[in-house]
């Protein structure tokens, strides 16, 4: 495998490349097509099964009263106007599910990244074991930044200590950590029966801060808080801003660079966030801090001193961005480098936010020369995809992300789902004062967040905002997966195996992208599937070079040819035995 | 293949720096065995780098042997999607686990109208003939009463199918006492005294292949074996042109009939921690069928272990096979031995597993001198001396229960043996110390095929033998200036 920064014509921020003729400074910018508005997918083949069909299908196999609950979440789409879905809601015992819990969702997802914080698992054995390295977050951590990535640390309760209380436990398992690194940071996080037996990590956490002078901070995240992971996302969110960002203030000014941004919600899964940051540091613009791959401590710790927070994965940090806005006055942009044409938008949505001539020039250049470095092979691999039927159910960003990645190839989406995501993921902000509050979302705490007397410091006046919404550089907004995918398309949320096993027969995709608990359901089925929770631990897929090692990924799934040896030939044919 | 993160330099990663051995960039040495220990004798409270998973997964392994059998876990779904996941990664295979998927008023109120409705699901959608219900820390730690909630539900609907409860809370004990636990639960649930002519297998965790060989081995005496439980096939199975939603194999339900009625029981490792019931005893106790305990047939003298008591249970003797391929180890074991003597090991993982490997390596002339598991059955030391007397003697080798890996990387350290043999997890210290890793066991998910490593019995220990000599000899091999191509 090559690192994408080797296999590209690297160019670096002290060589900044040199202007495309059509990448004239001063250039008004483009259409507003070309910086917001939707994506809308590619159409769908006319002799499909009718997507109601399919739902009533479905729902056949169940018991009436799940049949009632599952058909709210399996809808046909209208892009024009998205129908509603119900989403982050409970899965149904029994049916079997992708989705995971909320320690899942806080530990494995948003902290567990971070490489120079000591993830301490506060519960018995499993949990900390099956998150240990299994995200395949990478990092490449700068000179003196240390990396306890490939240590996987738990309390590891047992019998004893939940009768008795695992609280002396923790604080002793805190000190060893302490002992062992010497760490900035510290991070605890709470399993099932921790919250059950009532230890009070938080509490253990004061004391140990107080005690070693170094931070140590706890997560209430137990499994079965929420609906799924996306619990746990919010409540990494709120610990990380509350325990972590704006604790340090940089050595300079914090304006010395015109254009510096946070990357919000991109893990690094299979070195995505390497792309990111080498085309960002091209086009000239710095970042300060990831949430919350390929970073550190002391970045997402400066992290308020951005000027712009650029928004991967909505579901999973959309708290931190709006809680940094609030605080800060720091406004925050959805983007998405996960495709050729979804990357250039994106870079284009940063350079005009900032409105800088000669930032969007050197974009411009940037995007010129990458997509001319990819062209002619991405046509030739689009000639052999194009009109291939891909079904994605995976995550709460990826099942749309990736589909500007097929869109690359003309591979359009007949059906998609998240695991964990919310209405608004799929319909858009606008729903979001229309969601309906259940019982396991308001056990989520949210945070009141009130502008920092000093810090606060809005980066753009409402009028410059308006000015940028008009050229559809809408901030501190998301349109939602409904919107850029196809008319009658099949969207499910949550998908269970039943559903999925249903949906392969009806449309026999070329490709299924799901994560490792369905792909050998899907391959035994004769379809291949491509995991896009860890890439198959290959990648990355992000930005330019990592959109083209997708289409090859892709174009080499679909040239499988094994799947002819499945029936063996005498079963046709049966063989000639002599005498 | 790629490498794990961490581990791989060619695709720039630098992740290592945290890796056992390494040197952690701003702290301070890490790795080394020294961790400060706030626990008693100076040893650390807490687990870095854990050698055990947790009971509820070991419960669904063997719940996935028998035959149309979905597991379900009664507590949140994290655990079942992380076990899914997990054993995934290691057979490539799919695998069900449903979840009666708690919420946070389940914790107040009880889960029981959750674990009804689960149950009542999975029988909807899959059909399965029985539903085995694992529990959870979660579900344990409300102290929910799963005996008495699953007769109520089996109460209310005459039409459920066999429903068996066992449990498994991951504070109680490690992966394989969960599989221990729930194959006894099973043999007590389904296990039935119709007359039989065969035996009765009960191995501790293996791998497909080695459930297979076991199957073929016992088949030897002329009579086929009931072996439990067996995922043999429900966890290695074919690509075929039709896809039931309930994946076939497994112990059949008429075998496990008649397991009590066989000629002996014969439970192959099953080391456990105290308190979990061991389902050959059970069957003798209830059956009266005569009940023996084997390691696990790992290399000569532990396959012959095991022909020996089949022969004796049987009145004869094997086909003329299992002979052959023991005469063809003996044999191989003269032509390797200059490779091997005196050469040194440290094996880690399940205790079953260890015993077995450290018997055998023993036996080839290798000598283990760390023995390592996380397990907690308190008898490691004593199922070792038994299995290779010869090991009592060793006053070097250290035996270790309830380690962790940082414990396995001073160890290793310490001892500075050529091999390390074990599963995926220990990749970083074999890394860090040039140690080539034999990898056996479960997991192994940095190579393909870890569902098809062979074990069990002459044949397995031959292909166990070549790898070794010949992973020694390519050491050997690579690192002369000379490129002899004769070894």
């Amino acid at each position: 495998m090559t690192a994408p920064h080797e296999s590209s014509p690297a160019t670096t921020a002290d060589d900044p490349v040199a202007l495309s003729p059509t990448g004239v400074a001063g250039e008004t910018p483009g259409p507003p097509g070309e910086l917001g508005g939707s994506d809308p997918g590619l159409p769908l083949p006319a002799d499909l099964p009718a997507p109601e069909a399919l739902v009533e299908k479905m729902l056949q196999a169940y018991p009436s009263k799940v049949a009632r609950r599952r058909r709210q979440h399996l809808k046909a789409n209208d892009p024009e106007s998205p129908p509603p879905i119900q989403a982050n809601s409970r899965t149904v015992p029994g049916i079997i599910t992708q989705r995971g819990c909320c320690y899942a969702g806080c530990k494995g997802v948003v902290l567990g990244p971070v490489p120079d914080i000591v993830h301490l698992v506060h519960g018995p054995v499993g949990c900390s074991y099956y998150s240990w390295l299994t995200r395949r977050n990478q990092n490449r951590p700068a000179e003196g930044i240390a990396n306890y990535g490939a240590y996987c640390f738990t309390t590891d309760l047992t019998e004893e200590e939940i009768i008795f209380g695992g609280e002396k436990k923790l604080a002793a398992a805190i000190r060893e950590a302490y002992e062992l690194f010497h760490p900035r940071a510290i991070a605890v996080f709470s399993t099932c029966p921790v919250g059950l037996i009532g230890d009070d990590v938080h509490a253990v956490a004061r004391a140990m801060r107080k005690e070693l002078d170094v931070n140590v901070f706890g997560f209430s995240c137990e499994g079965y808080k929420g609906v799924s992971q996306s619990a746990g996302h919010h409540i990494a969110n709120n610990g990380l801003f509350t325990h972590v960002v704006g604790t340090e203030e940089p050595e300079g000014p914090y304006t010395g660079h015109p254009f510096r941004i946070n990357v919000l919600g991109e893990y690094n899964i299979g070195g995505d966030a390497f792309v990111i940051d080498d085309l960002l540091e091209r086009c000239g613009i710095e970042l300060v801090a990831t949430f919350s791959g390929n970073t550190n401590y002391g970045e997402l710790a400066q992290a308020h001193t951005a000027d712009l927070n650029v928004v991967m994965c909505h579901r999973s940090i959309n708290y931190m961005a709006e809680m940094m806005e609030e605080k800060y006055g720091i406004p925050w942009l959805k983007i998405n480098f996960l495709g050729a044409e979804a990357t250039a938008k994106s870079l284009r949505r940063i350079a005009h936010f900032f409105g800088d001539a000669d930032l969007i020039a050197r974009v411009e250049a940037v995007i010129a020369q990458e997509t001319a470095m990819i062209a002619a092979e991405r046509e030739e691999i689009r000639s052999r995809c194009e009109g291939k039927l891909v079904m994605l159910y995976v995550g709460g960003s990826r099942a749309h992300h990736y589909q500007q990645l097929f869109a690359d190839i003309g591979m359009p989406a007949v059906s998609a789902g998240y695991e964990f995501a919310h209405r608004d993921d799929y319909e858009g902000r606008e729903v979001i004062g229309s969601i309906r509050v259940d019982a396991d979302t308001r056990n989520i705490e949210e945070l009141t967040v009130e502008p920092d007397p000093v810090r606060h410091q809005p980066r753009r006046t409402s009028q410059e905002l308006a000015a940028l919404h008009a050229k559809g550089l809408t901030t501190h907004d998301y349109d939602g997966m409904m919107r850029d995918m196809a008319s009658g398309a099949l969207i499910i949320d949550d998908i269970s195996h039943h559903e999925l096993q249903t949906l392969i027969e009806a449309y026999s995709p070329a490709l299924v992208c799901s994560g490792i608990k369905d792909k050998y359901v899907v391959e035994k089925m004769g379809v291949p599937c491509k995991q896009l929770h860890n890439y198959d631990y290959g990648g990355p897929y992000a930005g330019f070079s990592g959109a083209l090692t997708f289409y090859r990924e892709i174009d080499r799934m679909l040239d499988l040819q094994v799947y002819r040896y499945v029936r063996p030939p005498w079963v046709d044919e049966p063989l000639d035995v002599p005498g | 293949m790629t490498a794990l993160p961490g581990q791989a330099p060619s695709d720039g990663i630098r992740g290592d720096t945290g890796a056992p051995g390494g040197t952690a960039a701003g702290g301070k040495k890490a790795g080394t065995g020294k961790k400060a220990g706030t626990g008693k004798d100076g040893r650390p409270v807490s687990t870095t780098n854990a050698c055990r998973m947790c009971m509820p997964l070991g419960a669904c392994l063997a719940f996935a042997g028998v035959e149309g059998t979905v597991p379900i876990l009664h507590g949140g779904q994290g655990c079942a999607t992380y076990i899914r996941r997990y054993l995934i990664s290691h057979f490539n295979e799919p695998l069900d686990i449903g979840s009666s998927s708690f919420d946070e008023s389940a914790t107040v109120f009880g889960g029981e109208a959750d674990l009804a409705q689960g149950i009542h699901n999975l029988v909807t959608a899959y059909g399965p003939q029985v539903v085995g219900v694992a529990t959870t820390c979660l579900a344990e730690t409300i102290g929910e009463d799963v005996p008495q909630i699953l007769t109520r539900i089996r109460r209310g609907d005459a039409h459920l199918p066999e429903i068996i409860g066992v449990s498994t809370p991951s504070y109680a004990g490690t992966h394989a006492d969960g599989y221990q636990a729930a194959v006894t639960a099973v043999v007590e649930a389904l296990a039935g005294d119709e007359p039989g002519d065969g035996v009765t297998l009960l191995p501790g965790i293996v791998s497909p292949a080695d459930l297979r060989h076991l199957h073929e081995l016992a088949g030897a005496f002329g009579v086929p074996a009931t072996v439990v439980p067996d995922f043999s096939d429900s966890l290695d199975g074919p690509i075929a042109a039709e896809h039931p939603r309930l994946r076939p194999g497994g112990t059949p339900l008429h075998g496990l009939a008649r397991c009590g009625g066989n000629i002996a029981a014969v439970t192959l490792g099953g080391l456990a921690a105290p308190g979990v019931a061991n389902a050959g005893e059970l069957l003798h106790e209830r059956f009266g069928i005569e009940h023996h305990r084997l390691p696990l047939p790992i290399g000569i003298r532990l396959t012959d272990d095991l022909v020996h008591v089949l022969t004796l249970a049987f009145g004869h003797g094997p086909a003329p096979w299992v002979e052959a391929e023991r005469g063809r180890l003996v044999d191989a074991y003269v032509d390797g031995h200059k490779y091997l003597s005196g050469r040194r090991a440290v094996v880690y993982g399940d205790e079953d597993l260890v015993v077995g490997i450290a018997a055998f390596l023993s036996e080839i002339g290798i000598r283990p001198v760390a023995c390592a598991s996380g397990g907690r059955s308190g008898n490691l030391r004593s199922a070792l001396r038994t299995a290779a007397p010869e090991l009592a003697d060793l006053e070097d080798l250290q035996v270790v229960e309830d380690a962790d890996f940082e414990r396995i990387d001073a160890l290793t350290r310490e001892t500075a043996p050529d091999l390390l043999v074990g599963h995926s997890k220990g990749y970083p210290t074999a890394r860090a110390l040039g140690i080539p890793l034999i990898r056996i066991g479960l997991p192994i998910h940095d190579r393909l095929g870890g569902q098809r490593l062979q074990h069990l019995g002459y044949r397995g220990a031959q292909r166990l033998f070549d790898q070794i000599v010949n992973t020694l000899i390519e050491r050997e091999q690579s690192s002369s200036p000379v490129g002899y191509a004769y070894m």
